[in-house]
């Protein structure tokens, strides 16, 4: 039995408070990327309340994404941002979504983010995610960007930080461990990765703005 | 004197394409903040590091 809506408010307000609540629940925060960070950063938010979620990513659910991004194996070709959407809705039935199943590039990323208070970077390609954050601070001078460099391998999980590198610049990670052959993204360390950019999401939501 | 990711290095005069080059970043995979503000890429080779610039140097790897 699903709860209805009020049922759902009360729900979140008696684990964050009226305030806060009031204050996630009209966030806008969009996710480039839906893959071992984009996913999970996106399933925190949903369990949080979030008020709407941009998901963005161009690619299609593949059996070697299961070992840990929020898909199932019954999922197996479908667009990531349509498989997320389907996963989100099981757990937040009153989530607000819009989807770009696009590749994000500097002649669609204004438009893309135009709604959004907070983006999350959340790419694989180190290129691609340098792109997006240089676009964001020079283009965009009123959004947060909460950024993830360095989560590959069975390194330690208390080398995955938070750093606030200007007034709008987060960065998590470790800063180092590359994806490679010899080193791979294992679930849980990659969780911890987005778990930060989630949190601080949520943090600058809370106007907590240091780390 | 510059402060380079909160180091003090004694780079004065160099633009900021050639500290990144020597430094052996790869351009396309960094953000540059300068005294607190993006540095646009545009701006690398006009840019020239002084006494006093405080630089952080974001160098993003892979894997996501």
């Amino acid at each position: 039995m699903i709860p209805a809506k009020d049922e759902w408010q009360r729900a979140l307000i008696y684990r964050h408070g009226t305030e806060f609540q009031k204050r996630i629940s009209s966030s806008v925060v969009a996710v480039c990327g839906l893959g071992g960070l984009g996913s999970n950063i996106a399933m925190a938010l949903a369990r949080a309340g979030i008020g709407k979620l941009i998901l963005i990513d161009f690619d299609r659910v593949d059996i070697t994404n299961l070992h840990r991004q929020q898909y199932k194996a019954n999922q197996i070709g479908l667009y990531k941002t349509e498989a997320l959407m389907h996963n989100l809705i099981e757990i937040n039935p009153y989530l607000e979504m819009q989807l770009h199943t696009v590749c994000i590039d500097e002649t669609n990323t204004k438009e893309l983010l135009t709604d959004a208070d907070i983006i999350c970077e959340a790419f694989d390609n180190p290129e691609a995610k340098a792109n997006l954050v240089n676009f964001v601070l020079e283009k965009m001078p009123r959004k947060y960007i909460v950024a993830a460099s360095g989560m590959a391998g069975i390194g330690s999980g208390n080398t995955i930080k938070t750093k606030k590198l200007s007034r709008r610049f987060y960065l998590c990670g470790d800063e180092k461990s590359e994806v490679s052959e010899k080193s791979g993204l294992l679930s849980s360390r990659v969780m911890l990765c987005a778990a930060h950019q989630a949190h601080t999401v949520l943090r600058i939501i809370a106007e907590e703005f240091e780390v | 004197m510059v402060k380079i990711n909160g180091e003090q290095l004694g780079i004065d005069g160099y633009s900021m394409t050639e500290y990144l080059l020597s430094a052996g970043y790869d351009i396309k995979r960094v953000a540059v903040e300068l005294n607190g503000n993006i540095l646009p890429k545009a701006d690398y080779d006009e840019t020239l590091l002084k006494d006093g610039d405080s630089l952080e140097v974001v160098s993003f790897v892979g894997g996501g």
